[in-house]
């Protein structure tokens, strides 16, 4: 279960919008049960509307960040513009850490569609998105 | 010459399961080169076969990513700290 406020949902929407036509991307810092303390944008360094890759600079920073304020590097989000929020052979064969929250940000058609992924050994698991309980 | 190297969650079962080591060397290459000669696991996921690289692996050097520095080139002195992250990629494609 990945928890996200609405504010950090269209955080993500925001950076994947911005970066049409190409992918947008960015990274999720949080704690291990899944909750989600800030979503950090970066340039998809693929530069390209099919492939997207996490800036080196923001990925270094942010592990750092983790670390200075006793977080984790909770997983990744990424558009899809014009397919579906499920991910592709290419998300499946380089997804680095069984841990991680795989986020897909689909843009194909309104309203945009966020879910959220675990990969593990190559199989896909859906995993439920919800608002923090207030 | 030793350096401390940084090592990710998902290379650590390969080296033991330790998130720092103490490698030598005086370059990237030599420092990579000599973790993978220690740690055998590790072969295949650091350089490629013609001693350049890994396409998805980031290597820092303190701050700055070796890519700008000379890859496998690029220099290291006493008390750096060299990181390695997997890069974060996928797509739609």
């Amino acid at each position: 279960m990945l928890t996200l406020t609405t504010a950090q949902r269209d955080a993500m929407i925001a950076t994947c919008i911005r970066a049409l036509p190409n992918e947008g991307c960015g990274l999720l810092l949080g704690t291990s049960d899944g909750v989600v303390h800030d979503v950090v944008p970066s340039v998809n360094i693929a530069d390209s509307a099919k492939v997207y890759e996490i800036e080196p600079k923001v990925l270094l920073r942010t592990y750092r960040r983790a670390d200075d304020e006793g977080l984790e590097v909770l997983g990744v989000f990424h558009s899809h513009t014009h397919s579906e929020a499920y991910p592709s052979p290419t998300d499946i064969g380089q997804a680095p850490d069984p841990t991680w929250h795989y986020v897909l940000v689909s843009l194909k058609e309104l309203p945009t569609v966020v879910r959220s992924f675990r990969i593990i050994d190559g199989v896909v698991t859906e995993e439920d998105v919800v608002s923090p309980s207030v | 010459m030793a350096c401390e190297v940084r090592i990710p969650t998902v290379l650590r079962p390969a080296v033991g399961g330790v998130s720092v080591l103490t490698i030598e060397g005086t370059t990237i290459g030599e420092i990579l080169t000599n973790l993978t000669t220690q740690y055998p696991a590790t072969k295949g996921q650091l350089l490629n076969e013609d001693g350049t690289l890994h396409r998805f692996l980031n290597v820092y050097v303190n701050d700055d990513d070796v890519r700008y520095l000379g890859g496998t080139d690029a220099p290291v002195a006493e008390g750096d700290e060299v990181t390695l992250l997997p890069a974060v990629a996928g797509g739609a494609q």
